[in-house]
């Protein structure tokens, strides 16, 4: 495949780079990428990964937009309200960039799709807003092999992390299990500065080019804190823990865990 | 002792990673705690004994994205 005169111009400040060049953009241009979530995080990382001229990108959600998603899930504007987020995202990354390949998924990530979704993308990331659908895509792509980018926000406060199988930390090294339902608090419940699901969510995007391009040292092993409050951010080591009960040695967990039933049932 | 807690020098009278949790008035549920970069299992906490100088993380969970 080779760039037409337009793209060559679209993705010039790219090509220039010489750790990018030509070949890189090519690179980017046949990765897909696989996002959870077409909110707070996933709006900004499909927003720049589109921009960026990602070959593929996914875009799995389940919910319409609400007048409420507004502040900061920039993808999706005022006449959109109603609307499939996946669908209202797919239109602006695509009206940004037509190069792109946008597939949707009008349906939430479960243990039955998760694997089978994951499979298909090169590197994948967290949007998603609770505990269970953060460990399924933690335990997913271990299971697949595939680099996941995680990311968390609340109030006022972001967390990342990047996650390569097998070589780094997985997010079970650090948390064991999900933590009892209802005891933390949701950005729903809580609240949460717009523009921090913005600075997370490009750094996510971020950590995606990087591991296409296979550029620079990824954020593995290392757990980076943002606290708007301060303008300040923290890098927690982190190792991969040895009794990891997914990615440890005498690993217990192999296959997918439905922590959403008990709620199901309650239903 | 003096400790290292989330990157802030503090002094307290503890000697296991519990005594600190409950010094904080943290839930042990709530919060994955590093010790030097090592993990400590959630039934570890209780014996895990710290030492001057030692560094600690906590680290709660941030479950938001939406
Ligand atoms: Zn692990």
């Amino acid at each position: 495949m080779s760039f037409t005169e337009d793209q060559i111009t679209r993705y010039s400040r790219h090509i220039l780079l010489p750790e990018v060049g030509g070949k890189g953009q090519k690179k980017l241009s046949q990765a897909k990428v696989f996002v959870v979530g077409a909110g707070g995080l996933g709006c900004p990382v499909a927003y720049y990964l589109g921009a960026a001229g990602i070959g593929t990108i996914g875009l799995i959600d389940s919910d319409v937009v609400d007048l409420s998603n507004l502040q900061r899930q920039i993808l999706h504007h005022t006449p959109d309200i109603g609307r499939p987020k996946a669908i209202s995202a797919k239109e602006k990354i695509q009206a940004l960039n037509p190069d792109v390949q946008v597939n949707t998924y009008e349906e939430r990530l479960t243990t039955k799709n998760a694997r089978e979704l994951i499979s298909q993308y090169d590197v994948v990331i967290d949007g998603v807003d609770n505990f269970p659908a953060k460990f399924l895509i933690n335990d997913a792509c271990y299971l697949e092999n595939k680099p996941l980018v995680h990311g968390g926000i609340l109030k006022f406060d972001g967390r990342v992390m990047t996650i390569v199988p097998n070589e780094s930390a997985c997010y079970r090294c650090i948390f064991k299990n999900p933590p009892p339902p209802g005891v933390v608090p949701t950005c729903q419940e809580a609240g949460i500065i717009g523009v921090v699901a913005g600075i997370i969510g490009t750094i996510q995007a971020t950590e995606a080019v990087k591991l296409i391009l296979k550029i620079g040292q990824p954020l593995t092993n290392r757990l980076l804190d943002f606290d708007a409050r301060t303008t300040a951010f923290r890098e927690i080591r982190v190792k991969r823990n040895p009794s990891c009960t997914l990615c440890g040695p005498n690993a217990s967990i192999t296959e997918l865990i439905d922590y959403d039933e008990p709620e199901a049932c309650a239903l | 002792m003096q400790l290292t807690i989330n990157g802030k020098v503090e002094n307290l009278d503890v000697s296991t990673v519990m005594d600190v949790l409950k010094a904080k008035d943290i839930d042990p549920q709530l919060v994955a705690v590093e010790v030097n970069t090592d993990m400590i299992d959630q039934e570890n906490l209780g014996v895990t004994s710290l030492k001057e100088n030692d560094k600690l993380e906590f680290l709660f969970f941030m479950g938001g994205g939406a």
